[in-house]
C-alpha cells in the first residue's frame, strides 16, 4: 500500500513539475504571475483529447496541445499583456480574466462532462514495480517528468538561451543595459512556458480527467510549487513538486479531512524561514 | 563625443539633477566627483536610459544621435556601456557566461572572450566560477569585461573602486588607463579623490545636482577638489 501511494505521489509530482516549470519560467523572467496558466493546462488537455482521439495517435495529441497552447500564449502575451507591461496588478487581473473567459469557452465547446485523453495501447494496463501492480501510463508520466526536467536543465544550464533567461531572472535591468534586447527572449519564454502548460494538460488529461474547474486545482498546486521552490528556479520547481505531490497524496490518505492543510501548512512554515522559497532570491 | 546638455532628472516629485552638462571625449578619462547622494548614479542611470530616474529636460547626445528616450539595449548597442555601482553581476551566471550573453563565444569581431581574458588573466582562470565565488577585484574586472563585450566607444564606470583593497584600486587605475589607450571615452565616477586623479584628464564635481567645477586635471588642484568634497 505504501509503495502504491508513494508512486501516486511521485507521478502526481512529475505532472506538477511539468506544469509548474512553465509557470516559474514566466514568473521568473517576465515577472508575470500568469493565473491563466491553469486554463492553458486545460486547453492543452482538451486539444490532446480532440486531436489524440481523432487521429488515434497520443503523440500527435501531445504535440498539437503544445503547439496550440504555445500559440495561445503568444496571443495572450502580444495581444493583451503587452499593453499592461510593468503594471503588476493589472497583469495579474488580466490573466485572471483570460482564465475565466477561457473556462467559459471550454464550457461552451466541451460542456460540463469529464473527458480523459485516450492513451496508446502500449501504455494501458499495469506493470509490477516495487512489488505493486501499478498503471503503466502513470509510470510513463513519471519517466516523462524526469526526462523533461533533464531536458529543461540542459537548456537552462548548457545553452546561451538558458544563460540569458537566468541573467534576466537575476537582473533584467542590467541585462538590457548590457545590450540584450529582451523583447524576443520574453516572447519565446512565454511561449515555452505555455507549451509546458499544454504538455501538462495532455499528460495529466490522460489520468486526471478534464472538466470545468480542473484548471483551478492544478493552478493552486502550481502556485504552491513555485512559492516553495522560488521564483524562476527549475530545481526549486522540481523539489517543490516532489514535496507537494507527496504531501498531497499522503495527506489525502492519512489525514483526509486535513489534506489542504497538509499541503499548505508546510508551505507557510517554509515561507516564514525562507520568504523567497528554497532557491529564490530577492528581486 | 558623448555629451550631456542641461539635464534635469529625478524620481517622481524629487528632482535630483538640475541642469547638468558634461562632455566625454574618446581616448580620455573624465572623472566625476561628488559626495554621497549628490546625484552621480542618477546621472549615470539617466545616460544609460534606465527606467529610473525620469529625464524631465535636457539631452544626452552621442555624436548627432539623441540617446534620451532610447531603450537601454539600444543605447548599449549605440556604443555606451555601463559598469554599475555595486557591479551587479548576474548571480547565477559563470564568468564565461557573463561574457557570452551578448554575442556567442564564436564571435570574432571587436572584443572577444579571448581578448577580455588577455586583458584580465585572472578571469580566465575563473572561467567556470560564479560571480559570488570571485574576489572583489575579480568581480570588478568581470563587470568591466561584460561591459566591453558590447564594443562600446564610451564606458560609464560608477564608483568602481568602492569596496576594493588599495592594491586592487591601483590595478583598477591600470584598467582605466588601458580602456583610454584603447580609444574609449571613460566617465569615471568616484568618491575616492586620489584614485580618480591618478588617471583623469578632466575633473568635474557634482554637488546638489549641479556641476560646480569642471576643468582639465592641470587646473584642478587637489586642494580645490577636497574643499568641494568636504574632505579634511
Ligand atoms: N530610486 C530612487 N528613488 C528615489 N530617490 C532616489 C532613488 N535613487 C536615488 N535617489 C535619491 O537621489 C539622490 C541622488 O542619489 P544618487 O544619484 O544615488 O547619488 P550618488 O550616486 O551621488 O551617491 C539621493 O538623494 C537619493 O536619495
Ligand atoms: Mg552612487
Amino acid at each position: 500500500m505504501l509503495g502504491f501511494q508513494l508512486l501516486n505521489g511521485l507521478t502526481f509530482a512529475a505532472l506538477l513539475f511539468v506544469v509548474a516549470s512553465g509557470f516559474t519560467l514566466v514568473f521568473g523572467l517576465l515577472r508575470i504571475v500568469n493565473l491563466a496558466h491553469g486554463a492553458l493546462y486545460l486547453l492543452g488537455g482538451y486539444v490532446a483529447y480532440e486531436v489524440g482521439g481523432r487521429s488515434g495517435s497520443f503523440a500527435a495529441g501531445v504535440v498539437a496541445a503544445m503547439v496550440a497552447v504555445a500559440l495561445a500564449g503568444l496571443a495572450l502575451d502580444r495581444g493583451l499583456l503587452r499593453f499592461v507591461k510593468g503594471q503588476d496588478l493589472r497583469q495579474v487581473l488580466l490573466t485572471v480574466g483570460v482564465g475565466l473567459v477561457l473556462n467559459d469557452l471550454f464550457l461552451v465547446i466541451w460542456g460540463g462532462d469529464a473527458f480523459t485523453v485516450p492513451t496508446p495501447e502500449a501504455l494501458q494496463g499495469a506493470a509490477v514495480v516495487m512489488g505493486v501492480f501499478y498503471p503503466k501510463y502513470r509510470l510513463f508520466v513519471l519517466l516523462a517528468g524526469v526526462a523533461i526536467f533533464v531536458l529543461l536543465w540542459l537548456v537552462m544550464n548548457r545553452t546561451r538561451y538558458g544563460a540569458l533567461i537566468r541573467a534576466g531572472v537575476d537582473d533584467a535591468e542590467m541585462l538590457s543595459a548590457t545590450g540584450v534586447d529582451q523583447g524576443r527572449l520574453f516572447v519565446i519564454t512565454f511561449m515555452l512556458g505555455s507549451a509546458l502548460a499544454g504538455l501538462g494538460g495532455a499528460m495529466g488529461g490522460a489520468f486526471l480527467s478534464l472538466y470545468p474547474g480542473a484548471d483551478a486545482e492544478i493552478l493552486v498546486f502550481s502556485l504552491a510549487v513555485v512559492i516553495i521552490g522560488g521564483r524562476g528556479s527549475l530545481e526549486g520547481a522540481a523539489i517543490g513538486a516532489l514535496l507537494i505531490g507527496l504531501l498531497n497524496t499522503f495527506g489525502q490518505v492519512w489525514f483526509p479531512e486535513l489534506s489542504y492543510f497538509v499541503v499548505f501548512g508546510p508551505m507557510a512554515l517554509l515561507l516564514a524561514f525562507r520568504p523567497y522559497g528554497l532557491f529564490g532570491r530577492a528581486a | 563625443m558623448l555629451s550631456v546638455r542641461g539635464l534635469h532628472a529625478g524620481y517622481g516629485e524629487a528632482q535630483v539633477l538640475h541642469g547638468v552638462s558634461l562632455e566625454i571625449t574618446r581616448g580620455a578619462v573624465h572623472a566625476l566627483l561628488g559626495r554621497n547622494g549628490m546625484g552621480k548614479s542618477t546621472l549615470v542611470r539617466a545616460m544609460m536610459g534606465l527606467s529610473t530616474p525620469r529625464i524631465t529636460a535636457g539631452d544626452v547626445m552621442l555624436g548627432e544621435t539623441r540617446l534620451n528616450g532610447m531603450a537601454p539595449h539600444r543605447i548599449a548597442r549605440a556604443g555606451v556601456a555601463l559598469v554599475p555601482q555595486g557591479r551587479r553581476l548576474f548571480a547565477s551566471l559563470t564568468v564565461g557566461e557573463h561574457l557570452t550573453i551578448l554575442k556567442p563565444a564564436s564571435a570574432r569581431h571587436g572584443w572577444t572572450v579571448a581578448r577580455v581574458f588577455e586583458a584580465f588573466p585572472r578571469l580566465a582562470q575563473r572561467k567556470s566560477h560564479r560571480g559570488n565565488q570571485l574576489s572583489g577585484g575579480e568581480r570588478q574586472m568581470l563587470a568591466v569585461g561584460r561591459a566591453l563585450m558590447a564594443d562600446p566607444s564610451f564606458i560609464l564606470m560608477d564608483e568602481p573602486s568602492e569596496g576594493l583593497a588599495p592594491v586592487m584600486v591601483q590595478a583598477l587605475e591600470g584598467v582605466v588607463a588601458l580602456l583610454r589607450d584603447e580609444g574609449l571615452g571613460v566617465l569615471l565616477v568616484e568618491q575616492n579623490l586620489y584614485s580618480a586623479l591618478a588617471v583623469a584628464d578632466r575633473v568635474s564635481v557634482l554637488e546638489g545636482g549641479q556641476i560646480v567645477h569642471s576643468a582639465p586635471i592641470a587646473e584642478s588642484p587637489a586642494e580645490t577638489l577636497t574643499r568641494f568634497l568636504g574632505v579634511h
